[in-house]
């Protein structure tokens, strides 16, 4: 390896490491407002990775997508989910099914499975990326527990972005990104998501006056 | 290897610390009297504070038992080791081989034992509710400590404070992720064990809020005056360790006498900045609820268990 090439790639592993410390730092968050500040800032970490793998290994489209990330992930999601508990007035503290310390524990072993779970891929793999498909890997499952054990819809939309976030990464970190056509798609799908799930998020609030999801189990026609 | 030269540092060292560290307190009370607008002690009031007490004749209640009276030499007995231990000017003292990163955990373990005891001691409701909550902020910080220490271990392939020094001092630059966050980690477990703001506040007078101020409330005189030096050789053995892990450069070896004036202009220009640093964080932070130490703590040893994984991950 040359040198420049092992400086990226310490550079893209400080970006993991932030990434999968964001990921940790949105399960121990409790207030809604921080939480979407965090979803940015892992944009933007994830957009600043793909911009040194771009710049690494020439692949012009990966441009692209970080420029893709900045604009979705940094700026338009962050600000419609802004306007969104602004309309919504859900700036209180966040409610968890379990303690944090303890969902922080759990989320210890699912960071430990994730690498244990990537690290025979990561040696297979020749690309300057591949150590960091463990902790792309960490951040969907991280995500995932996020979405379990938050009560409030709109912390579990903000897990459902971070684990996209986690999928992306390990796009870039296995194979140097998916094709752009389908990055394309896939930003696409997000922004609408996220657009109908501010809906839902209306429907869910007319129909219990809260946003707890463990309402709609009551869901029964009479 | 234990040449007279590296004796008679290892006794500078020890004696320089233990000499040094209430000043490193009274320079931690400056900075914050500053930040927070009024105006600062004098440079030297610890010691003169130190001097007061061991003039003073001593106040033991009547059903005192030994443990009280020996606890707090004991505890001075625990610091002045531990920073023996801890390379502070020079690396390859002939003192560490005796005990690596985990007995000097032990060693803070020991002095926090004593020290519970005697709070628990004399019966009084303070000091029992002290002693409760040191053992349980020490049981939570003990292993992200151990984490650190352990990130630190793996990646210089020792557990002996020296030769970590001497392997992240001399290698070439690199960026470590896993030292990021065992920093990070090591800044909350050095709040949390030296009783500063996130989680005690070292100038209270409120006595429910208390920890550490609550275990030493029945001292008096000589007594209070070794648990007080102690406390100050503790921060400053943590802030050496601190240094030793994360800012390793600048210190000297062992007999080499011409690197020792560097090496201590550079450990003054680290504590006057790190003392300056720990004094911006306390009037930053407000205390945490007691209740939300565990949090805080778990937290730290989130950091340091991600510390070492991302090591192994992205050696692999």
């Amino acid at each position: 390896m040359s040198p420049t090439l092992s400086l990226a790639g310490q550079f893209v592993n400080l970006f993991a490491a932030l990434l999968l410390l964001i990921s940790f730092a949105m399960l121990a968050q409790r207030r809604i407002l921080t939480l979407i500040h965090l979803l940015a800032w892992q944009g933007a970490a994830l957009a600043a990775s793909t911009l040194i793998v771009a710049a690494t290994t020439g692949q012009g489209h990966l441009y692209f997508s970080a420029a893709l990330t900045v604009l979705l992930k940094v700026v338009l999601i962050p600000w419609v989910l802004h306007r969104l508990i602004d309309e919504l007035n859900v700036k209180w503290d966040v409610e968890t099914l379990i303690a944090i310390p303890t969902t922080m524990l759990v989320g210890i072993g699912v960071a430990i499975f994730a690498f244990a779970l990537a690290t025979p891929i990561s040696q297979m793999a020749g690309t300057l990326t591949r150590s960091t498909l463990g902790i792309a890997l960490a951040g969907v499952l991280l995500s995932f527990l996020m979405m379990i054990v938050r009560r409030k819809a709109v912390a579990q939309v903000i897990g459902f972005l971070s684990m996209e976030n986690g999928l992306f990464f390990a796009a870039t970190g296995a194979t140097y990104g998916m094709p752009l056509v389908v990055e394309m798609g896939i930003a696409l799908d997000v922004l609408v998501a996220t657009f109908i799930f501010g809906i839902f998020f209306f429907h869910i609030r007319e129909q219990f006056d809260s946003l707890d999801v463990h309402h709609m189990e009551k869901l029964k026609e009479d | 290897m234990s040449s007279a030269a590296s004796i008679a540092f290892q006794i500078l060292q020890s004696v320089f610390v233990v000499l040094a560290a209430p000043l490193l307190m009274g320079w931690v009370n400056q900075c914050r009297a500053w930040l927070q607008n009024r105006s600062a002690p004098p440079l030297l009031l610890p010691y003169r504070a130190l001097a007061k007490l061991f003039h003073k004749d001593a106040v033991i209640a009547h059903n005192a038992s030994p443990i009280f009276r020996l606890a707090p030499y004991i505890l001075f007995g625990c610091m002045w080791l531990a920073a023996g231990i801890v390379p502070v000017l020079a690396t390859d003292l002939p003192f560490a081989p005796a005990a690596d990163v985990i007995a000097l955990v032990a060693v803070f373990a020991l002095a926090r034992v004593f020290s519970a005891l005697a709070a628990m001691d004399i019966g009084t409701a303070f000091g029992g509710l002290g002693a409760r909550r040191e053992m349980l902020i020490g049981f939570l910080a003990e292993p992200a400590m151990l984490m650190v220490l352990f990130t630190a271990a793996f990646i210089s392939g020792s557990t002996q404070l020296t030769t970590i020094v001497e392997t992240l001092g001399h290698r070439e630059f690199a960026i470590h992720p896993s030292l990021a966050f065992a920093a990070v980690a090591f800044l909350m477990v050095l709040l949390a064990e030296n009783a500063r703001i996130p989680i005690d506040n070292p100038a209270t007078h409120l006595e429910l809020t208390m920890i550490h101020e609550a275990m030493i409330l029945e001292y008096s005189a000589r007594h209070l005056a070794l648990i007080e030096w102690a406390v100050a050789i503790k921060l400053f053995a943590y802030m050496t360790i601190g240094f030793a892990l994360f800012v390793p450069w600048g210190i000297a070896e062992a007999g080499d006498w011409a690197a020792l004036p560097l090496a201590l202009a550079a450990l003054l220009a680290k504590l006057a900045l790190a003392g300056a640093g720990l004094a911006l964080l306390e009037s930053q932070l407000a205390k945490l609820r007691l209740f939300m130490a565990p949090e805080f703590l778990a937290a730290a040893f989130l950091l340091g268990v991600l510390g070492i994984l991302i090591h192994f991950l992205v050696r692999a």
